[in-house]
């Protein structure tokens, strides 16, 4: 078992923010990531909208230079996946794979994952034309025809992103309208390979061995057709990552951990950052300053029931 | 422990005539998540070193192998069990999942 001041669970931006303003208040803080720092960021391949990278700047890059700035300042990045939390007395008790961790205090940034359509054909051809990472499978799709659920920016920026393999993208949009940010939406209807599909959903995926079409219904006037595509890249959204939590911090109805503006979360000594907490905007810059939040809050609670 | 690269000509014999049971990694240059599944799959090599035989296939220079096991989404790990395909990974998952799955083949 590991003792350590701060434990932060999740090294996206938003762990590695906490552990960059952790480790500079001197204390021991340790970022438990359970696949590999960045998180979701490392699915896209450029990040246009995050201050100070004119000409946007490689997820890669910047989850790098995160890593590296905290670690100048002593925290302690460790691969393990985290799996339950236990109070014990004043301490959290961290449970992962590889070790335990007693912490004085808790940031949970566990960020969120990818929303499935849940739709028959689904699972069945997950890995066979059903993709949830445009950046790994849209070469796979040379000078073919796919589709793209979703309306937000994930689903705009990747249906861009593919329309540089495929012949033709269909972006599938159950809204008359689409949420992405106007410079996204402009760029989508500027590619003459993208096709707007509106108002309409995905009911099933069908195929042999790899995907072959779709079937789509029209939720205006209910009619159903067939499209056929070899692949469809699905961005509708995500899933906060808070199973491990069990009941120990107030979730909202969406799954969200529910935090105040200190990052508080209902429980003492828990703090959480990032696209798992109850903010509407899922964004890296977003996530740097509530991780520079809860870091800030976790710190103040330490020297406050430790000093 | 470094992964063991194999490709269109001896997938055969380092894969599917290995003694032990054969984890292949499936992955491209392109593919960022891939890059960070390596170190994992290296720590799952050295730690059941003996038991399983951990390689990785590179998809763009060896589509022969890639398609006759219709891989359309890396990173994609499959698990080979005296020469048979027994479970199928697709996407990044921690360590601990893989090994979960791993065992039952050991």
């Amino acid at each position: 078992m590991k003792e350590v001041d701060i434990a932060i669970i999740g090294g996206g931006p938003a762990g590695l923010s906490a552990g960059l303003y952790g480790a500079r208040s001197m204390l021991k803080t340790v970022v438990l990531e359970k696949q590999s720092p960045g998180g979701q960021i490392l699915l896209t391949d450029l990040i246009e909208n995050y201050p100070g990278f004119p000409g946007g700047v490689n997820p890669e890059e910047l989850t790098k230079r995160m890593r590296e700035q905290g670690e100048e300042f002593g925290a302690q990045v460790i691969l393990d996946d985290i799996d339950g939390i236990e109070e014990q007395g004043n301490f959290w008790k961290v449970n992962g794979w590889e070790d335990e961790y007693l912490a004085k205090a808790l940031i949970v940034a566990t960020g969120s994952e990818p929303r499935k359509l849940e739709v028959p054909g689904e699972a069945k051809f997950t890995g066979r034309g059903v993709s949830y990472c445009a950046t790994c499978d849209a070469p796979f799709f040379k000078g073919q025809e796919v589709a793209v659920v979703g309306g937000g920016d994930s689903a705009a920026s990747e249906a861009i992103y593919i329309t540089k393999y495929a012949s033709k993208v269909y972006l599938i949009h159950r809204r008359d309208k689409l949420r992405a940010e106007m410079i996204w939406q402009k760029r989508v209807f500027e590619n003459p390979k993208l096709e707007l599909v509106w108002d309409t959903v995905v009911r099933e995926i069908k195929g042999e061995k790899k995907v072959k079409e779709l079937i789509l219904r029209n939720l205006k006037d209910g009619e159903e057709k067939t499209l056929p595509v070899e692949a469809i890249f699905i961005f509708i959204g995500m899933i906060p990552n808070t199973g491990f939590l069990k009941d120990k911090v107030k979730l909202t109805p969406s799954g969200k951990i529910d935090v105040n503006l200190r990052m508080e979360s209902s429980a003492n000594g828990i703090f959480a950052a990032g696209d798992v907490i109850n903010v509407p905007y899922e964004q890296v810059s977003v996530a740097v300053g509530t991780g520079a939040i809860a870091a800030m809050s976790a710190i103040e609670y330490i020297n406050k029931n430790f000093g | 422990m470094e992964l063991i690269d194999v490709n269109d000509s001896n997938f055969e014999g380092k894969v599917l005539k290995s003694p032990v049971s054969v984890i292949v990694d499936f992955w491209a240059e392109w593919c960022a998540p891939c890059k960070k599944l390596e170190p994992i799959l290296e720590e799952i090599g050295k730690k059941y070193n003996g038991k399983v035989r951990v390689t990785r296939l590179n998809v763009e220079e060896n589509p022969r192998t890639a398609a006759s096991y219709a891989i359309r989404s890396i990173p994609a790990i499959m698990i080979f069990n005296r020469g048979k395909p027994a479970d199928t990974i697709i996407g990044l998952h921690p360590k601990s999942y893989i090994e979960k799955l791993l065992r039952s083949y050991l």
